[in-house]
């Protein structure tokens, strides 16, 4: 039964060979999580910068690895800070 | 008791004076109406984001409130009407702080043994032959 399986995914593997080579890996433990960041801050531009691309927009949790709920705060303290102009809307 | 955080940013041609005269109207308007300013920070001078009104910079000032919300409503309302206030934003923080230090008075007691382990696997199956048999 196991080996089947295993003959199964090598198949697969065999018949997508893109699939390995992702652009870039998904860190397993956020920043948040180490740091044990309780509340996110909107104040904190230096942390929220960390979240944001270089053009200025929130990245998406599968790159970031942040909970959930931690994305929900995120997002909510980046669109304060950028109300605020800590941070801006868009770059270029 | 809430606590709220009020930020404005004043126009960079704004005098010190001036800030320091709204800030005490708004310690007036705050105490007058049984709330209290717990603290004010003046941020200073700052580069924004992008510019607001053909600012390219502001005076950042943070007032911590303690009040029940009527007072941030008139406060609100002054920043509103003042020309030199190029924008404002007040937010309630109570409920988002108290969150944070239980998560963090919960996390204390077992600083090590953090990583508790959860086994969703298996959850609602029921994998025992023996029942059909």
């Amino acid at each position: 039964m196991a080996e089947l399986e295993n003959d199964d995914r090598e198949r697969e593997r065999n018949g997508r060979t893109g699939r390995s080579s992702r652009p870039s890996r998904r860190r397993r433990v956020s920043r948040l999580t180490a740091e044990r960041v309780d509340y996110i801050d909107y104040k904190d531009t230096k942390l929220l910068q960390s979240f944001i691309a270089e053009n200025g927009k929130i990245l998406p949790r599968r790159l970031t690895g942040v909970s959930a709920w931690q994305q929900r705060k995120l997002t909510e303290a980046i669109k304060r800070a950028r109300n605020l102009a800590l941070l801006p809307y868009t770059k270029y | 008791m809430r606590t709220y955080e009020l930020m404005f940013i004043s126009s960079p041609n704004t005098t010190d004076e001036d800030i320091s005269k709204l800030t005490s109207q708004i310690e007036n308007a705050v105490t007058d109406r049984g709330g209290k300013i717990v603290k004010v920070e003046p941020w200073g001078r700052r580069k924004l984001a992008y510019r607001i009104d053909k600012f390219d910079e502001g005076i950042y000032t943070l007032v911590h409130i303690e009040g029940n919300g009527n007072e941030i409503a008139e406060v609100e309302r002054r920043l509103r009407v003042n020309d030199s206030i190029i924008r404002y934003m007040s937010i309630r923080t109570d409920e988002d702080l108290k969150r944070a230090a239980k998560m963090k008075a919960k996390r204390k007691p077992v600083p090590v043994s953090g990583a508790v382990e959860v086994d969703d696997e298996g959850n609602g199956f029921d994998e025992d032959d023996d029942l059909d048999s």
